[in-house]
């Protein structure tokens, strides 16, 4: 009788993380912050009642949690800044596929995986921003032109460990080739006013201080300096028009493989790209909806219509390792 | 007659506490078993170089900067009298309480090109040119000197107390000047609390990635972290954090072949109060030293986030601070209590005559201090999943299909954590203690028919009660302080102060930062004021 109680009571004991299971909320992994995503999920849940819980870290240490405990994983979703991260947890294939053709619908094929492993969920552009005191709009027309003499001391960078970087100049790789694109990062390391910074707002502030004239940015870091600091004296140049656009990365999610509830998972996906959540996304941060045909921040839509660069966003992590040790020949910290 | 190896049962909690040192750290090392040869051809043809040349550069700056500021202020409060001393010989350890990535980002926000300091000075001169570059290699010198110093100061002007004048005026009756009775009397007997000061604040900066990040400096730190988190190849920053780990145990393990089978035993005797009194012009410069640095490592830095927190409090603080800061004591009096039994332990074995194994297994358990935190805490995620699998694997067994993951992303595995990373800091006051203690003292009290119980009750602990508070309280602090461990192992839900501050400081929010920022400075000032408070209380007993 004894030994049958002790046994029941251990077996009640191993159970338990099986039947919290049923309950369990969905659990995201996420290398956004939670400023800009508890606001989201807390709709999210008042709405359908599914919980939502969330650990924030970067991008490669929450993969290598992910993959170290494989099968095991208590993540269902997996949400973070660049094309680059994602495209390398799909390769580790900690990532499902999903099927569902609301999200193909809203997200453009670009800016998604070929094989519905990840999504994209909002649009972030990495445009120009220069001083109105200094430079003229009409100096200004690509980021190659940054590399010509004529910008020498006059340019300002974040750091080449910054992915928004390694991107950009992987997705030049692409589109010029390795060779040409060393030459261009050569260029602008020349051209360099200042060790590079460490964020972008550093980088603006060093401009509108007269450290240098111009730097590349993510224009909502663009857009909470203006929020703080209206009359700084900077301005939003869009490159590349007449070519293969704006550099436009994303901020995406995906299914992780060890989710035991991929349906809800997806759903939660699925939400994150309608009409309700992208407003909130894009006024969360000022970044751009994913689905083009929603309406822009109003503070954003002042900025200006560009042309973005539709190249497949995938190569953006393909060529991501390549990008870095370029950066790292050509001098660029 | 042969040379037997015997391991008696006392020793088996310290060889297990290696083990868990170890396990983490062996799963680091194991990167090796494949070989990244792309990468490593690419680091050396490239950045490599520049990287051992500034991470040395970086090393011998903060290593001369806390002697000079540990070492110099210290015997500057212990020997003389000069205005403020009383307030300072507390006030110059409150720094320890200052995370050195946020003491970076004050730094950088206030003093490159585009902050206040420049901007005013180009309003009245019209260029600031000239200025001292904060963003360079003496700047993340200066800053990490700031923020390290103290753990010289604490240890050094502890040993210069416990030396007691007696020593010294001995020395100077002897016909010794006040220069040749601190650098052949004092110095060489305080060494042992100098150097345990000077290679926490070495390891420290090794392991460092949020202060030279904020400075865009590169060090080998920087390359562990470009081959993960840009070249997404874990293995290769495996390899590169262990030859960091390598190159600690070299330097430690020359330390120790330098010193020798020196022992010290101190004489116990405190200070008096015979301090000699500075008079004109020198007690003034002494006062305006310790000034300074109080000011640049602590006043200015926190009016300074003071204001920025004043400019956000409205934006930031809401009941979740209540959280942020409970999680943030808990964590740290939880992981320093468990740091303190196990550096306990990990010394009393070996007392009074270390065996090899004894040695050995103090110097493995005390490793983790120089792995950077994230590298570190992947190896604990390795070794938290493997023994899941175990209790996966044993739950099996009872017809259960999954388990899931019960000690990831539990509390256990964080305070694991910690303990790996935090057991050098707590074994250094511990064992400087336990050197105290003279072998003579055991030998009495066995003689009077004390065993181990009663030599713990009534020799250890009475005797080890200020190191062991020393230990706990440093600890503490630094737990509090911890960025990326506590990012990649708190279970849900357990956000901490510093994980608020990556938050902002990660979007370049700065100002947003300095909230949290400031708690976390007032909660770890809690355990730096308790240090002082029982070092004063140490003085006015002797």
């Amino acid at each position: 009788m004894q030994s049958f109680f002790l046994r029941f009571c251990l077996l009640l004991l191993l159970s338990l993380p099986v039947v919290n299971a049923f309950a369990d909320p969905l659990v995201v992994y996420s290398a956004r912050k939670e400023h800009l995503i508890k606001p989201l999920f807390d709709l999210y849940s008042e709405k359908t009642g599914q919980e939502i819980r969330y650990i924030t870290d970067k991008a490669a240490p929450l993969l290598a949690r992910l993959k170290a405990e494989g099968n095991n994983s208590p993540a269902d979703i997996l949400m973070t800044v660049d094309a680059g991260n994602l495209w390398h947890a799909a390769e580790q294939g900690v990532l499902a596929e999903i099927d569902s053709a609301l999200l193909q619908d809203n997200v453009p094929a670009h800016l998604r995986d070929r094989q519905n492993r990840w999504f994209g969920v909002s649009i972030r552009a990495r445009t120009l921003v220069y001083s109105t005191q200094r430079v003229k709009a009409e100096e200004l027309s690509t980021y190659e032109d940054l590399a010509d003499p004529k910008w020498k001391g006059r340019l300002c960078l974040r750091t080449s460990k910054k992915v928004y970087n390694q991107s950009l100049v992987a997705m030049m790789i692409a589109e010029l080739g390795e060779e040409k694109a060393e030459e261009i990062v050569r260029g602008w390391v020349a051209n360099l006013a200042a060790p590079p910074f460490s964020n972008d707002t550093k980088a603006m502030q060093a401009v509108a201080a007269g450290q240098c004239d111009v730097t590349i940015v993510n224009t909502y870091y663009f857009g909470r300096l203006l929020e703080d600091q209206p009359d700084i004296g900077l301005a939003l140049f869009w490159p590349n028009q007449n070519d293969r656009g704006v550099h436009v990365n994303i901020s995406g999610a995906a299914v992780t493989a060890a989710s035991k509830k991929a349906d809800q998972a997806k759903a939660l996906l699925e939400w994150l790209t309608s009409a309700e959540a992208q407003q909130i996304i894009a006024g969360l941060n000022m970044e751009y909806p994913i689905n083009t045909q929603y309406p822009v921040d109003p503070r954003v839509s002042s900025w200006g219509d560009f042309k973005a660069d539709d190249a497949d966003i995938a190569k953006a992590g393909a060529l991501q390792a390549q990008a870095v040790m370029l950066m790292d020949r050509a001098g660029y910290r | 007659m042969a040379k037997k190896v015997r391991i008696s049962g006392l020793d088996l909690p310290g060889i297990l506490l290696a083990g868990i040192v170890v396990l983490p750290l062996l799963l680091v090392f194991s990167g090796w078993l494949q070989p990244q040869t792309e990468v490593w051809q690419h680091l050396a043809g490239t950045i490599l170089a520049d990287l051992i040349v500034n991470t040395l550069v970086l090393m011998a700056g903060v290593a001369g900067g806390v002697l000079l500021l540990g070492v110099g202020l210290a015997w500057l409060v212990v020997m003389y009298e000069f205005p403020g001393r009383k307030i300072f010989e507390w006030a110059l350890m409150l720094p320890l309480a200052m995370p050195a990535y946020v003491l970076a980002f004050v730094a950088v926000g206030m003093l490159d090109f585009s902050g206040p300091l420049q901007t005013l000075l180009r309003d009245w001169f019209g260029s600031s040119q000239w200025f001292f570059q904060i963003r360079s290699t003496g700047g993340v010198i200066l800053v990490m000197t700031l923020v390290l110093y103290p753990y010289v100061y604490m240890l050094a002007r502890s040993a210069f107390l416990t030396q007691g004048i007696r020593t010294l005026e001995a020395s100077r009756s002897l016909g010794m000047n006040a220069g040749q009775a601190f650098f052949r009397v004092a110095l060489p007997l305080a060494r042992p609390a100098i150097v345990a000061g000077t290679s926490l604040a070495l390891m420290e900066t090794l392991a460092d990635f949020g202060a030279v990040s904020v400075f865009n400096y590169d060090t080998f730190t920087t390359a562990i972290y470009k081959a993960w988190f840009g070249l997404f190849n874990l293995q290769a920053a495996s390899q590169l954090a262990s030859l960091l780990l390598i190159l600690v145990v070299f330097s430690l393990g020359l330390e120790s072949r330098l010193r020798g089978r020196r022992r010290y035993h101190e004489s116990g005797a405190l200070a008096g109060s015979s301090r000699s009194q500075l008079h004109g012009w020198s007690k003034w410069l002494a006062t305006g030293l310790a000034g300074v640095v109080l000011l640049l490592a602590f006043v200015i830095p926190v009016i300074q986030l003071l204001i920025w927190s004043f400019e956000v409090i409205d934006l930031e603080l809401d009941s979740r601070y209540l959280d942020l800061l409970w999680h943030t004591l808990l964590l740290g009096v939880g992981a320093s209590l468990l740091a303190v039994i196990a550096a306990t332990v990990l010394s009393i074995a070996g007392h009074p005559k270390p065996k090899p194994v004894n040695r050995l297994s103090a110097r493995l358990a005390t490793l983790g201090y120089a792995m950077p935190g994230s590298v570190l805490a992947v190896g604990i995620i390795f070794s938290v999943t493997a023994i899941d699998n175990v209790i996966h694997s044993v739950s099996r067994l009872w017809g259960n299909e999954s388990s899931g993951l019960i000690v990831s992303g539990s509390v256990l595995a964080l305070l694991m954590a910690y303990l790996v990373r935090f057991l050098a800091v707590a074994y250094g006051p511990v064992e400087t203690g336990l050197q105290r203690i003279k072998p003579g003292l055991l030998e009495a009290a066995r003689s009077l028919g004390c065993h181990s119980g009663g030599l713990l009750r009534r020799i250890y602990l009475p005797m080890l009660r200020p190191g062991l508070l020393t230990a706990l309280l440093l600890v503490m602090v630094d737990v509090m302080k911890e960025m990326p461990i506590t990012l990649l192992l708190r279970p849900f839900g357990w956000d901490t102060l510093a994980v608020r501050i990556y938050e902002m400081t990660s979007e370049g929010e700065w100002q947003r930062a300095a909230l949290p920022a400031v708690t976390l400075l007032i909660l770890g000032l809690l355990p730096v004021i308790l240090l002082v408070m029982k070092s004063r209380q140490k003085e006015s007993k002797g």
